[in-house]
């Protein structure tokens, strides 16, 4: 089992930053490596079990599957389905906690997921910097400062 | 239950953090509220379960017990133990996490408590603002100050702890081979009756200014609870409770006068200390008993007595005729009230909670008895008196009947809140009381007994009124002095009607 954790402060209050990623259909509108989202099924965004299908800018196709949305604690989980990274039994985490000192937000996103043991540096840094650093970054300049 | 969570980023490595704060015992070293730690015993620093004890600038002292401790989550949780303040079942967390973009720390401090809900915001202010916020400001200073990653300076070698001033003399001079000694039921923390443990403690001789008297039978009140969890900060742990009892002189202080050794005397007035078989206390409170007076009506109902006293004639002066409202008619000083308002010439009308506090209370004498739980108190008093209300209400219930109390209320009617037994009564909009001009008042028992004068007028229009039969006291139901415990759980559960004592 390969872990990936990766960690932001984004300087905006935890439920502002929450409108935005709490949306599971949504990553086109603040991930700079998506280009369209779609939700499977006719099914809503915060409908858990729901399957996102959507499309890098590099044009892999990635589909995956709402696992857990809490609205209390901030966090969203979900699995990969299919997509073009091998790797089996991937499961993530995206969740944030208000930081009361200056109203920001710690984002922290994590993974787990088994691989190849000869891609596993490689995956970690694809998913660790490639995907959820540079989306956490993407929100820190939206929100400014 | 309260919930306080405070959170910040230090610009440090985790390790860094983890290193100061994983030791439970450094926080002297950091926290400006802390002057000195020490754990308990022998246990190690990390090992769960050990109990740190520290004093704070202003010499209160504290205890605080290790719950849990992670290295792999960069986690700790305390509770607290003892401590001079009323933050009841207090637990607290201590949560790292890397802020792997760049290389700070995100640090979590969080706690859940249960404050008196009067002091609640005073509390959770102290607890954000003087403590995790200035723990912050703490840490983020000392990383400053040494940003090269070296420990924490190693601890000079201990000193002890001098006293705390807060330590009676009960405790300090146990060891003391000449001074005699009384069990007393001894509060060494605030919280639920199992604090209430029975303890062999110092009882020097009486100051010139006091005499020593010998409980024969001690008063046990709803303020002994209040004292015993902290929402009243008249006794300070460790401490004795109780501010009723009656009992012969044993030893008198030479500069009192007009007492002697033998007279059989009863109070009711701070400060605290009854629960014990002998105490020290100034004279200037005490009531003589006359003989047809017994010791267990003293203890019982000295001090609901002059209560009532001062409630029917000080507070407002019920006259014949008035329309009275007594709420918790069963209770210690509810069937004094119906009694004594009764023999007045007012119409009483008495709430109660249950059928059989109803029977007690008409056998009392009320007028009409509503029983709240059933029936809208004030709609029936409304009825009662066709459409004119209440000329005035006694209410200790508090929360749960004030706001029926005032739509119980005529016009210029006057309501006398004397306690809040259900809880505080919030805050209400004075603008709206101009409906009915009423009147509220909210006495304070110390403000009508603190003085030899004000308090002898109302103990002998008591005492009188005992010897004419116009109030019965129901004999009290008696516990030993060793199960205050059992006492106040009795109390606390509303089973009880009729007074509580303890018997040394």
């Amino acid at each position: 089992m390969t872990k990936v954790y990766v960690s932001s402060i984004i300087p905006a209050p935890a439920a502002e930053v929450w409108k935005v990623v709490r949306d599971f259909n949504a990553l086109p509108g603040w991930a700079p490596f998506v280009a369209e989202s779609r939700i499977e099924q006719n099914a809503q965004a915060d409908q858990i079990g729901c399957i996102r299908n959507f499309v890098l800018r590099d044009g892999g196709r990635i589909r995956e599957r709402l696992l857990a949305l809490s609205d209390y604690d901030l966090s969203c989980s979900y699995t990969i389905l299919e997509s073009p990274m091998a790797v089996e039994n991937y499961i993530a985490t995206l969740s944030l906690t208000p930081i009361t000192d200056g109203n920001l937000t710690l984002a922290e996103w994590q993974a787990e997921f088994d691989c190849a043991p000869e891609r596993e540096a490689a995956l970690m840094h694809q998913i660790g910097t490639g995907v959820f650093q540079a989306a956490l970054s993407a929100l820190k300049q939206r929100f400014g400062r | 239950m309260v919930h306080v969570r405070q959170s910040t980023v230090i610009d440090a490595p985790i390790e860094q953090v983890w290193s100061i704060l994983r030791d439970f015992n450094s926080h002297d070293r950091w926290h400006p509220a802390i002057a000195f730690s020490e754990i308990d015993g022998d246990e190690p620093v990390d090992a769960v379960g050990s109990v740190r004890h520290f004093r704070l600038a202003d010499g209160s002292e504290l205890r605080e017990q290790l719950l849990a401790l992670s290295d792999k989550d960069f986690r700790l949780s305390y509770c607290l133990l003892e401590a001079p303040l009323p933050l009841m079942n207090y637990v607290a967390s201590i949560r790292l996490k890397p802020v792997t973009d760049g290389n700070a720390t995100f640090w979590e401090w969080r706690s859940e408590f249960n404050p008196p809900a009067h002091r609640r915001e005073e509390l959770v202010r102290l607890v954000t603002e003087g403590i995790y916020q200035a723990g912050f400001e703490a840490i983020r200073d000392l990383l400053r100050e040494r940003p090269a990653a070296s420990p924490l300076q190693a601890r000079s070698p201990v000193v002890a702890p001098t006293p705390s001033a807060a330590l009676p003399t009960v405790v300090s001079t146990m060891s003391s081979g000449q001074t005699a000694r009384t069990r007393a039921i001894l509060v060494e923390r605030y919280g639920g009756p199992e604090v209430l443990q029975l303890k062999d403690i110092a009882l020097p001789p009486p100051a010139p200014n006091e005499v020593q008297i010998r409980h024969t039978v001690i008063g046990v009140n709803f303020i002994d609870v209040y004292c015993r969890t902290g929402y009243f900060d008249l006794l300070r742990p460790p401490g004795v409770p109780g501010m009723e009892a009656a009992g012969v002189i044993e030893a008198i202080g030479s500069e009192v006068s007009g007492l002697s050794a033998g007279d059989r005397v009863a109070y009711a007035c701070p400060p605290v200390g009854a629960y014990c078989e002998r105490r020290n206390m100034a004279p200037d409170l005490l009531v003589r008993l006359s003989d047809d007076i017994s010791d267990e009506t003293a203890a019982a109902s000295l001090l609901k007595g002059v209560s009532a006293s001062f409630l029917l004639h000080d507070v407002h002066a019920v006259q014949a005729g008035s329309v009275v409202l007594i709420h918790a008619g069963a209770g210690g000083v509810g069937q004094l009230l119906v009694q004594w308002a009764g023999h007045l010439g007012a119409m009483v009308i008495a709430t109660v909670s249950s059928d059989d506090k109803a029977r007690i209370v008409e056998r009392l004498g009320a007028h009409h008895v509503i029983v709240y739980s059933r029936e809208n108190f004030a709609e029936a008093v409304m009825r009662l008196t066709a459409g004119a209300g209440a000329d005035v209400v006694y209410d200790a219930v508090g929360n749960d009947t004030f706001g029926g109390s005032l739509a119980a209320l005529g016009i210029r009617g006057h309501l006398v809140s004397f306690g809040q037994a259900s809880g505080p009564v919030g805050n209400w909009d004075i603008g709206r009381f101009a409906s009915k001009s009423i009147t509220i008042s909210r006495p304070n028992y110390a403000h009508y007994t603190d003085t030899p004068a004000k308090l002898s007028p109302h103990v002998e229009r008591f005492f009188a009124a005992l010897r004419q039969g116009v109030l019965k006291i129901e004999p009290p139901t008696r516990y030993s002095l060793s199960n205050a415990g059992d006492a106040h759980r009795d109390l606390e559960s509303r089973r009880t009607t009729g007074a509580l004592v303890l018997v040394p």
